[in-house]
């Protein structure tokens, strides 16, 4: 930013509280802002002179004061002008505009995800730990969290305005957004995607805190059982373990840190697996077969739900060697209690 | 003319004697009489001027739900209607306002009265399909009324799929269907005035001679013929899923909801230059006959013109930027909208210099035009906002999207329309409307449309987003402040039809030319003649040959006694 | 200086109006090609109006490319094929029905005119035979669609079709609402043609069209035309996905 900060600060505070102004509350919201500033004064210029061109010209040349009209052609220079000198400034807009998109939907690679399952009409944020909230976010300060959001039904799209973010939020795949949170406060979260009767009842409260006290609320708030580890039950119930044992004659890949790794298939395309495509191949396994396995995968739309999907997603994330597969195996087949590993929060 | 114009007053304003002048006894609306001669019309004129009834009609139908609207969002809470009540009070108004109102706006009432004249010919190349558009247009609105009574239709004017296909139980189809037809009524009158331009200009008329309001018509004539029908297919499969579930747009079962998204807006992007640009045309005439010259630059603005419909075809997906495109795409897209904003720029420019050493006059016309350009600047300047990607993230379906497409539909277009309602008064009717009092209308108009819709930008900014029927109690003031707005526009919009009304029976009459402007139009009767021209002329001068008018004047006052 | 007026061309060249002349048109000339300007502007529209469909299939073959090829293979070549060839020959016979306009032979003109509908007719009616296929073996889309032939090809005594996994075959339903949209699109365009070719060759044999007044014929040859030419386009991309004649 080259404008004195505290110039900025004081503009921004004072318009914040005249409620004129969204508060500044994450990184890039600074950056929202001086571009946005940067279009108003556009603006205000374009106005100023288109407004004093008609102003200036009608007195002085109203009528009274100048009875014949002198008959002007054109001139190619004058257009000239005003096609280059707008295009010109349209042109930085588009570039500045296109680096904070840019900057906006690349999350950092070490962001903390968070996913979001939006449906008619209520927010449902599902944190790592296992932690389940309904119309509210609880984020730590200072820290890159990605969001990772679906819907269950129709278009919807998820704001956040105080930290100038913003991303709808379809069925069918995931879309995601990132930011990092500057100052503790609440604030508002909408839903800007018009989904039906009770669209503006479809806000909430996003709660920035301090590091501390998000693993406070983090301990206090979970279910007992981590994504994950909800994962893990699925992967037993819905008989994914059947195939994807881990043992080298099994119908199934290993799973097992296929999770950011390159894949081919059997069509010989090359795949990043992530989150979207771990989905896709639950729901689609036809088009998702890796080389060397037959398309004998059944699909599993219709029989599970978003959720169940994202734990199902996060518990692959989470296998790093065949132990937890294994466990599984054991698991479904007996009624103990899963094992957990350290990191995981205990039931 | 029998009296000789007053060279330094404050109007070009000339009328004939009222004490002897008469409305010209044969015109076209003399010309046949009873309804079934207006109902099976083939004349231009009447079938304008059956349209000119029909979307006033729907015009203040819609402008009711936009005060109900803004009546419900004077309080945060949902009170004065239930939700659902409120969603389809949005979507009425949004389809009302788009389809039946601002996309035949201009083109259908004044383009089609003017179009033939302009070119000095004596109707336009198909009338019968002229009234069928009419026709079309009607079974439209009809249509929509009955999904209105019906119970109306909550799925907001876009009909975001699987929204408006799986989710809701409202008259979606019937409302699709209304808008099919109205698309064909559309279509058809983009179509005559193609053949009508390309065909049927008179003896002389070339391409740069005709007036930028034919240019303009032409630019938004295409894309009427290109967009509009992939609305319609669009509908139809809209349609076609919701009554047999197939899964074009349902992700479950293999479709795609962004499918449609392309395919809607691939129309409705365009269709935003179908509204603006017969209402750029409009001004061109208005700002050239009030300075008494030539448009700065005819060229660049006829070619401005093409140039927005072209590259009007190009930037749909800026409507989709948070959507889930790819990053990449939305690169192309934002690049191209960039694009289409230059040559609006280039109008404005050109309309400002065409003052610069004119002899101006501030009749109501003029005033309009004045109140376009400064908010069409505005609303045009806020487009470059949303089309810079990143600034869309913020803005994008919140406030700030309502009030940018209001600056540019109604402080835009919509003025745009009443400056030609004005300006072309004398000539559909024979007489001149109240000036004092249509100034005041205008002024009116112009400051609630601002106390209306520039607090929304700051609501945009804030984050309230759009089709909310409840909203946070912080944002209530700049709430308040619009609603007040609004009550002045409506204001502003109610004493036209009042006194338009009341000019019919009571207005001056008018005379061939009362504004002393060039252009075919005002070389004939006012009304016109059924044929509009006892002759076709030929045409052997340029447009807005204000030399050649002071030169025939300065010839009659010689011949005078 | 003044703007002259044309003299009106009735006094001028005692030009004798035909009947048919509307009269905000200088001359029959330029009504003529108004009129036909006119339709091919129509039939651009026309172009848009299926390009939306072509869009959805382009893009949904794109993606489930098994689902379309054997689903296309469920189409009958033959059938189609023999469309294909009525549907050219009735544009032959429409061709034939403008020269007879032109050269006004009203005889000519009404037995043309009667064979292209009746052709058209045929290719209705073919398409009628295959809707009813479909509709037997329920690959209407909707709630009755059936995909086990696709799963399960050999249970249907099926040998040279590999068999889909289930979530595959049900992207066969998209296939035939495409199908059924693009080619019903077709024939409505068609049945619409029909109706006019009625009203037309009645308008034919009172002798409208054989002195000289050819535009109505010659502009729904254009439109005719079109719709032929708009199944050439429907018949390869729907009938013949991945078809391996020779072997």
């Amino acid at each position: 930013m080259h404008i004195s900060p505290v110039l900025w600060q004081f503009l921004i505070k004072w318009l914040h509280a005249s409620a004129l102004f969204p508060a500044e509350a994450s990184t890039i919201a600074p950056w929202m802002d001086a571009l946005y500033f940067f279009l108003l004064l556009l603006t205000v210029i374009g106005l100023v002179l288109v407004g004093s061109l008609i102003f200036g010209f009608s007195l002085c040349y109203r009528r009274s004061r100048n009875p014949v009209a002198t008959q002007v052609e054109g001139s190619t220079l004058m257009e000239a002008t005003w096609t280059i000198i707008p295009l010109a400034l349209f042109l930085v807009c588009f570039v500045w505009g296109a680096l904070l998109y840019f900057r906006i939907y690349n999350p950092p690679a070490n962001s903390m995800n968070i996913y979001i399952v939006g449906k008619q009409w209520m927010w449902k944020a599902e944190h790592p730990g296992g932690q389940h909230e309904i119309n509210s976010l609880h984020v730590p300060i200072g820290r890159p969290i990605q969001l990772t959001m679906i819907s269950q039904d129709v278009f919807h799209s998820f704001s956040i305005p105080d930290f100038r973010v913003k991303r709808e939020v379809i069925p069918g795949r995931y879309t995601t957004v990132w930011f990092n949170a500057t100052d503790v406060g609440t604030y508002h979260l909408y839903c800007t995607q018009y989904c039906g009767t009770q669209h503006s009842g479809m806000i909430g409260e996003v709660t920035a805190m301090t590091p501390a006290d998000y693993e406070k609320w983090a301990q206090q708030s979970t279910s007992g059982m981590s994504l994950a580890q909800n994962g893990e039950r699925l992967f037993a119930s819905m008989g994914c373990n059947a195939c994807h044992n881990g043992a080298a004659t099994a119908r199934g890949p290993n799973l097992a840190g296929v999770y950011g790794s390159k894949l081919t298939l059997t069509n010989g395309s090359e795949v990043l697996v992530n989150e979207a495509y771990l989905r896709d191949a639950i729901l689609n396994p036809s088009q998702h077969v890796t080389a060397g396995f037959a398309p004998i995968m059944p699909t599993y739309q219709g029989q599970i739900s978003e959720d169940g999907l994202i734990d199902l997603v996060e518990y692959i994330k989470t296998l790093q060697t065949n132990y937890r597969v294994q466990q599984t195996q054991v698991t479904s087949q007996s009624n103990q209690a899963a094992p957990t590993t350290p990191e995981m929060v205990k039931p | 003319m029998s009296t000789a114009p007053n060279a330094i007053s404050n109007t070009i304003v000339l009328l004939p004697d009222q004490a002897t002048a008469t409305i010209p006894k044969k015109n076209y609306i003399t010309a046949e009489h009873g309804l079934l001669s207006w109902l099976l019309t083939g004349d231009h004129k009447r079938i304008a001027m059956l349209y000119l009834i029909s979307i006033t009609f729907f015009f203040f139908i819609g402008g009711a739900f936009a005060g109900m609207i803004r009546l419900e969002l004077l309080t945060p809470q949902p009170d004065l209607v239930s939700s659902d009540t409120y969603n389809k009070f949005f979507t009425m108004h949004g389809i009302i306002m788009v389809f039946l109102f601002l996309v035949p706006s201009v083109p259908a009432t004044i383009g089609n009265f003017l179009m033939p004249i302009m070119l000095g010919a004596r109707d336009l190349a198909f009338p019968k399909i002229n009234l069928l558009s009419w026709y079309l247009y009607l079974v439209g609105g009809v249509l929509t009324l009955a999904a209105l009574v019906l119970g109306g239709v909550d799925t907001g004017w876009t009909f975001t799929t699987p929204l408006s296909t799986h989710y809701l139980n409202t008259h979606v189809i019937t409302a699709a269907m209304a808008i099919f037809v109205a698309g064909f009524s559309s279509i058809f009158t983009g179509l005559n005035f193609i053949v009508t331009i390309h065909r049927m200009r008179a003896p002389g008329m070339t391409w740069f001679r005709m007036p930028l309001f034919v240019w303009s018509h032409y630019a938004a004539s295409i894309l009427m013929v290109l967009g509009t029908p992939v609305l319609a297919i669009t509908l139809v499969l809209v349609a076609l899923e919701r009554a047999f579930g197939i899964g074009v747009f349902d992700p479950t079962k293999g479709g795609d909801p962004l499918l449609f998204q392309h395919l809607f807006w691939f129309y409705s992007h365009p269709a935003v230059y179908i509204m603006i640009l017969p209402g750029m045309g409009v001004i061109s005439e208005v700002i050239s006959t009030f300075s008494r010259k030539r448009v700065f630059g005819y060229t660049a603005v006829a070619f401005s013109s093409v140039a927005i419909a072209l590259f009007g075809f190009f930037v749909w997906a800026h409507h989709m930027f948070i959507m889930g495109v790819s990053n990449y795409s939305a690169l192309v897209f934002s690049l191209l909208t960039m694009l289409v904003a230059v040559p609006s720029a280039i109008k404005i420019f050109n309309w400002a210099f065409t003052l610069h050493k004119g002899s101006i006059t501030f009749e109501t016309p003029m005033l309009y035009a004045f109140g376009f350009m400064g908010l069409f600047t505005i609303g045009g300047l806020t487009g470059v906002f949303l089309g810079s990607l990143g600034m869309d993230i913020h803005l994008t379906e919140t406030y700030f999207i309502v009030a940018h497409f209001h600056f540019v539909m109604v402080g835009g277009m919509l003025m745009a329309f009443l400056a030609g309602v004005h300006f072309w008064w004398p000539k559909m009717t024979g007489r001149m409307y109240p000036e004092s009092l249509s100034k005041l209308a205008a002024v009116t108009t112009f400051i609630g449309f601002n106390l209306t819709f520039l607090p929304q930008f700051i609501l945009g900014y804030l984050g309230m987003p759009r089709r909310y029927h409840a909203y946070p109690p912080e944002f209530q003031v700049l709430n308040v402040l619009s609603t007040a707005g609004a009550t002045v526009l409506g204001i502003g919009y109610m004493l036209p039809l009042l006194y338009l009304g009341w000019s019919l029976k009571y207005g001056e009459i008018a005379g061939n030319n009362p504004w002393q402007a060039t252009g075919l139009e005002w070389q004939i009767q006012s009304p016109p003649l059924t044929e509009n021209f006892t002759e076709i002329p030929i045409v052997d001068y340029e447009a807005y040959d204000y030399e050649w008018l002071e030169k025939k004047q300065k010839e009659q006052v010689t011949t005078v006694g | 200086m003044p703007h002259e007026t044309a003299v009106h061309e009735h006094e001028e060249h005692g030009h004798v109006f035909v009947p048919q002349h509307r009269h905000h048109f200088e001359t029959e000339e330029q009504q003529r090609e108004a009129g036909s300007f006119g339709m091919w502007l129509f039939l651009l529209t026309e172009i848009m109006f299926f390009g939306g469909l072509f869009f959805a299939y382009l893009l949904f073959r794109n993606w489930y490319y098994p689902a379309f090829a054997v689903a296309s293979n469920q189409l009958s070549v033959p059938l189609g094929g023999a469309n294909t060839a009525i549907l050219i020959t009735s544009g032959f016979f429409m061709a034939l029905g403008v020269w007879a306009a032109e050269v006004r032979k009203r005889n000519i003109l009404v037995i043309t005119l009667i064979l292209t509908t009746l052709f058209g007719v045929a290719f209705l009616g073919i398409k009628y035979v295959e809707y009813h296929e479909k509709w037997e073996k329920h690959h209407i889309p909707g709630a009755h669609f059936d995909v086990s032939e696709f799963v399960n090809p050999a249970a249907h005594g099926i040998t040279d079709e590999q068999p889909l996994s289930p979530d595959m075959a049900q992207h066969t339903q998209i296939f035939f609402f495409l199908y059924f949209a693009m080619t019903g699109m077709h024939a409505l365009h068609m049945i619409i043609g029909v109706g006019l070719l009625f009203w037309l060759t009645w308008r034919a044999y009172r002798g409208e069209f054989s002195s000289g007044y050819v535009a109505p014929i010659e502009n729904f040859g254009l439109y005719w035309h079109f719709v032929d030419i708009v199944w050439l386009f429907l018949f390869p991309l729907l009938y013949l996905i991945n078809r391996h004649p020779l072997h």
